[in-house]
């Protein structure tokens, strides 16, 4: 419903302000952040660089005891989708940054391996030479025949983009998590039934041993021992050990914290298990026993093999491979949520945030947003996340930024997020984790600093850093405290971030590793070529292009290309705030940092600095000025991209990025409406895009767009669109009678988007029905696309439709009629203005969800203002409160006519909504009026 | 005995009669039914609804379940599976009256057996050896009756007291409790007095005696309608229909049954002589001889009495398609509307405020005011508007026959239908409270709701459950 922070993210404020806004403002946590990244007047889409792969994937990698760091396999699993992307190469790079330090062996003070479990480590890494960025989560695996018992593995969300992996850390994070957990959990499983064959086996061995010793003896009762004698013995007592550590080991997995594996759902198996009998089956080392008594080792009777004396620890035994590491059907679990975190976090960023943004605000509206708005996929999504967020505090990370969990006024502290930039996630996560401490120590260290000013700075040296090529790490993790004292560069970021702050809370119970957040983005040194740069950024740049003359006087492209000296930048950035944020601000407005029109205190720094220009104002003006750039833009960036190499086509193509990205909420098309050279390029590029790189269900996002365009059709064909559409809105069932299935479906479908729902379920709409209907249809269904038949069940059919003709309106396609009661509103004019300059149907869809909206708005206040409903004192006339009722509608909504008659329909449909205790568990009743009907003709 | 005889050959306005069904056109501003529910359970036809409490109602039906509703939210309450046969009686024990009582039963009967349903503390059913499709109730002596080709008598406890010898092998179609413990049967034509005898100082045991056989009905009997002190008797032809009380009925010391074939007879309660007999609808004798009468006649159904109910003024008589108005004080008819439905007319039921709910097998339900109106002897009668008092029977030279010319009259004037059920409409439920309650041969029961009345009580759902989160906050 609420499509507006679509529209407004990306227009022009100046255009807005042109209207008299005289309204009070809204409340702040109602008010939709600006994109981000617009203060530069850039383009929301995402920038473009000279990835080698045509978009977002997702690789898991080994660091191999035998060969190293080596890819295992991608999602999508497609070789079209990484390219010529180096895997092997980017394998090392992302394994080499693993932080944890996993540590297995003998502890001094501990007589037996000890095993740890290990925290997963998270980390972002950029490459700026690859174009590559990704979000890095380590795990480590358990392998008895690997050196230490573990292997490290990792999963990475591959990007071209990089704010799509600083923006999206947190759900990155969430959802990697998940599928971690699912890994390791079937990899403890799986290594406790290696354990329990491998202790049968030893078991046997030093049966076997045993006998051999018995023999041996009897053999030679001489009194002294032959050196076979002592070998064997000898060999005994290893066994023994062998077995007894191995015990321990056993013991250990299973007594696996089941805190840890709480909460997560996939493992909800494993819990059960951990919770029966950990000491019994720990103990057991006879086979027989823990063959029965353990779950885990019910398989079918393993025969115990002989184990020669010396381990063979050589490099030609073939390892595990990660299926077999894990148990399969975890091993297909984690596939599915890899696949699944794919799917959610394709196409741009700007459409992610729109969407989440939408999403949020939406969940805000949690009484009325029912009625008009689509929730099948956006379920999808809640569900996932509020899995994810029980799982999360028990794996002591910092508690998510899930926008559905915070209660409402949280969601502002979430748009934050959003506002700041890239970086940010970093602080973000502090400020909701640590509260006051985190306040204390910033307040301590960094001193009379800004939050918000801190993001910024934060933000500001990451870009210098990127564009300076200089190879830079921010290490978040405890581990990392002494290499943070080296990179002076990030001596601001890290105080007021200061790991200890949050990590001193965990660490008691932790054993080794802690979560580690962690960026780091590496550039190779040849990225300090300007011009290999420029290859890299080519959108950045053009945008500076396209705004060179817009006024931002101190702005060049020059100085895009020559960044400030990066010691420079970085001594800045240590020294002292003021030097900072003036070093932020170039660089911001350089490489399209965050210059967040709400944080006014770096924009005034900037001004008293007089480093660079740019008022307040000018750069909001920029914010919102993306509505008309963008065709201009994309044309720019069209011509420009035959010339440049690497430009991944996909992302100027508005319609790619729709198909691509089901989840978003709204299209491209949108913004493009007046332009049609947008389309050209669309049309061009997708030509030479083969579709089948992006295999996508049938979206409803085109869905939408169609639905839309339909109905858009159907107000310009018909002049008895209002009334129909009063109808529906009425809750009044509309049957639209036809004998081509497809057009009665077709017009059906358009006309769904004008019909509330009960709840959260599916719409009442019937697409298409051939029997006799019943009463009880018009209280299920409000839309129905009925068979004209010319058979007996037809006619019977038509006869059951006179007979309920009180109930419904009847839309006759084929004689083109419409018979229903009079409509003399005005709402339903401006919904479906018959002149209306809307051409596109995803445009048209979101003009209908606003005007919905605001509609919705009113039967919201229509339904809970308590004067209206209730007697004010004491015993009152029932007529009093009807004409209360009325004048509210009439005078305080400006509702005429018939108007009304929605808003009230629309209020029973929130009443019944509210008070019921399961949602969907009773059906509305059937409302009606009676009314007369009118029979309309073209 | 007084005999009206209705329709006759005076007929003033035979064709213009041609096609009397009364129709309303879509705006109905006096129907209060602006919501409905529908509510799916049975899966055959619905024949019995019965209320249980202020907001229960049980329905029953042809497949042989019976399902317990809120009459508020139309929630199914319970379902119960007992019968494997039609059910063809239900009934409540005690009556809605006696609630006081906590174990509150449901009795159904079927051909195949008796069922005793407990509702409280825990539904739970009992299942009986009798067969029988009737039965009935004695609250003052707390038993129950159920017939069958004989009369049996049962305590709350389910023991069997008495038993009558073989009745005959048609069996009791219909029973009927009546004042001074006398129930009344109806044995194909006749109807069978008994009194039943409780257990005094001198008899130890029940008994049940017979007192009086009446011959005076043309055709089977197959239904009772009892009335606290007055017993009405109406016939039906293939069923029973339904066993009910009703308290406040001031017709004193007589009954009145009606049979299929139009007759509608009153019978003194205590001597069980015929009062007053209002053959009405169709008489075999020459003197109908309009075509319209015959061809009226031609189906039996036509004229049967199928339902009526009562006040204290008046009998509410459905015949055939046509609804009747009875006035005890002027016994005759003051009101009728010949051809109220497309088809026969199934029940009937008085409201409060003057207005007459009918339900047909042509599926509507159609709501009826009766209005005063003062009609001059010249005016002629309005069509659709029958006042009929032709014949009064010789012998009795009533007074009421000389206050005719200028009496009161009255209309039955129709101020709104509601059309939902795709089938013959059997029976329905008024509640004061939730509204009207109508089953089917569609295997629907609809529940018809005042939309505005529904409406206030959501809003003040609402506010309730605001004020329960704390949400409510009131303006100062």
């Amino acid at each position: 419903m609420i499509s507006a922070p679509d529209v407004v993210a990306f227009t022009k404020e100046d255009e807005y302000e042109e209207e008299p806004y005289n309204e009070p403002a809204l409340p702040e946590e109602y008010s939709v952040p600006l994109f981000p990244f617009a203060s530069q007047g850039a383009n929301p889409w995402s920038k473009l660089s000279g990835a080698k792969f045509s978009r977002d994937f997702i690789l898991i990698s080994e660091f191999s005891e035998q060969v190293g760091p080596q890819p295992l396999l991608t999602i999508p699993n497609d070789t079209k989708v990484f390219g010529t992307f180096d895997l092997n190469y980017f394998s090392l790079r992302i394994m080499s940054v693993d932080y944890q330090a996993s540590f297995v062996g003998h502890p001094p003070g501990s007589a037996y391996p000890k095993l740890n479990f290990v925290e997963d480590s998270k980390v972002v890494l950029g490459d700026s030479k690859e174009g590559a960025f990704a979000y890095v989560h380590h795990l480590t695996l358990y392998d008895l025949e690997a050196r230490g018992f573990v292997r490290p593995f990792c999963m990475a969300y591959i990007s071209a983009d990089q704010h799509k992996i600083m923006q999206q850390f947190q759900e990155l994070s969430a959802e990697f998590s998940k599928a971690s957990e699912c890994l390791k959990t079937g990899n403890r499983k799986a290594f406790a039934g290696e354990l329990e064959k491998k202790l049968k086996d030893l078991d046997y061995t030093r049966t076997v041993l045993h006998m051999e010793t018995e023999i041996q003896k009897k053999a030679n009762d001489k009194g002294f021992y032959s050196s076979q004698a002592i070998e064997k013995a000898n060999e005994l007592a290893s066994v023994e050990k062998s077995i007894i550590e191995h015990q321990d080991l056993l013991k250990q997995i299973r007594s696996y914290p089941r805190r840890k594996s709480k909460g997560s759902d996939l493992c909800s198996r494993e819990t059960e298990y951990t919770q029966d009998r950990p000491s019994q089956a720990a103990t057991t080392s006879d086979p027989e026993e823990s063959a029965d008594t353990d779950r885990y080792t019910c398989r079918p009777a393993y025969t115990p093999k002989l184990i020669k004396a010396k381990s063979t620890k050589c490099f030609d035994k073939k390892l595990k491979t990660l299926e077999e590491l894990c148990d399969t059907d975890y091993f297909t679990q984690t596939l599915a949520q890899l696949s699944h975190i794919e799917r959610m976090f394709r196409g741009d960023l700007c459409y992610l945030l729109t969407s989440q943004i939408d999403r949020a605000l939406l969940k805000q509206q949690h009484v009325t947003n029912f009625l008009f708005e689509d929730f099948a996929e956006a379920d999808d999504r809640a569900v996932v996340r509020q899995e994810s967020a029980p799982a999360e505090p028990s794996q002591d990370r910092p508690p998510s930024r899930s926008l559905e969990k915070c209660p409402i006024p949280q969601v502002l502290i979430s748009m934050g997020s959003y506002r700041s930039s890239v970086e940010s996630v970093l602080i973000k996560m502090e400020q909701e984790l640590g509260d006051e401490e985190y306040k204390e120590v910033e307040g301590t260290e960094s001193g009379s600093f800004d939050p918000q000013d801190n993001l910024d700075c934060l933000d500001m040296d990451m870009k210098g850093s990127i564009s300076s090529g200089e190879s830079i790490e921010v290490l978040g993790t405890e581990k990392a405290t002494s290499v943070l004292s080296k990179s002076d560069s990030l001596g601001s970021l890290t105080v007021p971030l200061s790991p200890q702050v949050v990590r001193s809370k965990a660490v008691s119970h932790r054993t080794i590793s802690e979560d580690s957040i962690e960026v780091l983005s590496t550039c190779p040194s040849e990225a300090l070529i300007p011009d290999d740069f420029k290859a890299s950024y080519p959108s950045a740049i053009n945008e500076e292009e396209s705004y060179a003359d817009d006024g931002k006087g101190a702005i060049h492209f020059q100085v895009g290309t020559s960044p400030p000296e990066p010691g420079e930048a970085e001594e800045g950035s240590v020294e002292n705030t003021p030097l900072q944020t003036d070093a932020s601000c170039c660089i911001g407005k350089e490489t399209g940092g965050p210059q967040v029109p709400l944080s006014s205190p770096a924009l005034t720094l900037s001004d008293e600095e007089g480093v660079v220009s740019t008022p307040p104002q000018r750069s909001r003006q920029k914010d919102q000025g993306f509505h008309v750039d963008f065709a201009m833009e994309n044309s720019n960036l069209s011509s420009r991209d035959h010339s440049s190499e690497g430009f991944p086509a996909y992302e100027l193509d508005p319609s790619h990025l729709l198909a691509s990205q089901d989840d978003s909420k709204t299209s491209l098309d949108d913004y493009s409406d007046s332009t049609s050279c947008v389309s050209s390029v669309a049309s061009t590029s997708s030509d030479r895009m083969p579709s089948s790189a992006h295999p996508t269900g049938p979206s409803s996002e085109r869905h939408k767009k169609r639905a839309g365009q339909n109905a858009l059709k159907f107000i310009r064909q018909y002049p008895f669109a209002h009334p129909a559409i009063y109808s529906l809105l009425s809750g009044r069932t509309l049957v639209v009678l036809g004998e081509e299935e497809a057009m009665v479906r077709k017009l059906v479908t358009a006309l769904s988007i004008f019909v509330p729902n009960y709840g959260c379920c599916a719409k009442p709409v019937k697409h298409w029905v051939s029997s006799p209907l019943h009463i009880s249809d018009f209280q299920k269904w409000k839309l129905i696309g009925l068979q004209r038949a010319v058979s007996p069940a037809g006619t019977g059919a038509l006869h059951a439709l006179s007979r309920y003709s009180r109930y419904t309106s009847v839309l006759d396609l084929d004689r083109k009629t419409l018979r229903c009661p009079l409509y003399r509103g005005t709402l339903v004019p401006r919904l479906a203005d018959r002149r209306t300059h809307i051409r596109r149907g995803s445009t048209y869809y979101m003009h209908v969800q606003s005007v919905l909206a605001q509609l919705c708005a009113k039967a919201f206040l229509y339904t809970f203002c308590h004067h209206l409903h209730l007697p004010t004192r004491g015993r009152e006339a029932e007529a009093a409160a009807a004409s209360r009722q009325a004048s509210f509608l009439q005078l305080s909504l400006g509702l005429v006519n018939e108007d009304v008659k929605v808003v009230q329909y629309l209020a029973e449909l929130l009443r019944l909504h509210y008070t019921q205790e399961h949602p969907g568990a009773i059906q509305p009743t059937l409302r009606f009026d009676y009314v007369p009907s009118f029979l309309y003709k073209i | 005995m007084l005999r009206w005889l209705i329709g006759g050959g005076r007929e003033p306005q035979g064709l213009a009669e041609k096609s009397p069904l009364q129709t309303i056109g879509e705006e109905q501003t006096q129907n209060p039914y602006t919501e409905l529910l529908v509510l799916k359970a049975h899966h055959d036809i619905v024949r019995f609804l019965v209320q249980l409490d202020d907001y229960r109602f049980a329905s029953a039906g042809d497949d042989g379940i019976v399902v317990v509703w809120n009459a508020q939210t139309g929630e199914k309450l319970l379902e119960l599976n007992g019968h494997t046969q039609k059910i063809t009686a239900i009934i409540t024990l005690p009556s809605l009256e006696a609630c006081e009582e906590k174990n509150q039963l449901i009795l159904t009967a079927s051909a195949d057996r008796t069922v005793i349903i407990s509702l409280n503390p825990e539904p739970s059913e009992i299942a009986m050896v009798t067969k029988g499709p009737c039965l009935a109730v004695l609250r003052r002596l707390d038993v129950w009756l159920s017939g069958g080709n004989d009369l049996c008598m049962w305590n709350r406890k389910l023991d069997l007291l008495c038993k009558t010898s073989h009745l005959s092998d048609t069996g009791i179609s219909a029973l009927i409790e009546i004042p001074k413990n006398c129930v009344v049967a109806a044995v194909g034509k006749e109807l069978i007095i008994f009194r039943l005898v409780a257990p005094t100082e001198g008899s130890l045991g029940w008994d049940i005696l017979e007192v009086k056989r009446l011959l005076d009905h043309q055709d089977n009997i197959l239904s009772l309608v009892n009335v606290n002190g007055k017993l009405i008797v109406y016939l039906f032809i293939y069923y029973v229909k339904f066993c009910t009380y009703i308290h406040d009925l001031c017709l004193d010391l007589s009954f009145v049954t009606g049979s299929h074939v139009g007759e509608l007879i009153i019978w003194d309660i205590l001597d069980w002589t015929v009062q007053a007999c209002e053959h009405n609808f169709w008489d075999p004798s020459p003197q109908l001889d309009t075509q319209q009468e015959i061809k009226l006649c031609q189906k039996p159904n036509d004229v049967s009495i199928h339902h009526f109910t009562w006040d204290e003024e008046n009998i509410f008589v459905a015949v055939g398609r046509g609804l009747y108005v009875y006035n005890l004080q002027m016994k005759r008819v003051i009101a009728c509307q010949k051809t109220a439905h497309d088809s026969s007319v199934l029940h009937v039921a008085k409201l409060p405020n003057r207005q007459l709910i009918s339900c047909s097998e042509d599926g509507s339900v159609r709501i009826w005011e009766l209005r005063e109106k003062q009609q001059l002897a010249a005016e002629p009668v309005p069509t659709g508007v029958y006042l009929c008092s032709e014949r009064v029977n010789k012998q009795a030279s009533h007074p009421v026959k000389k206050q005719q010319e200028n009496a009161i009259l009255f209309s039955l004037e129709l101020i709104g239908d509601l059309i939902g059920h795709s089938s013959s409409v059997e029976m329905f439920l008024y509640f004061e409270d939730h509204g009207l309650v109508t089953c089917s041969a569609d295997h629907l029961i609809i529940l018809w709701k005042n939309g505005e009345r529904e409406s206030g009580l959501r809003s003040l759902k609402l506010f309730q459950k605001l004020e329960e989160n704390g949400d409510l906050y009131l303006a100062v």
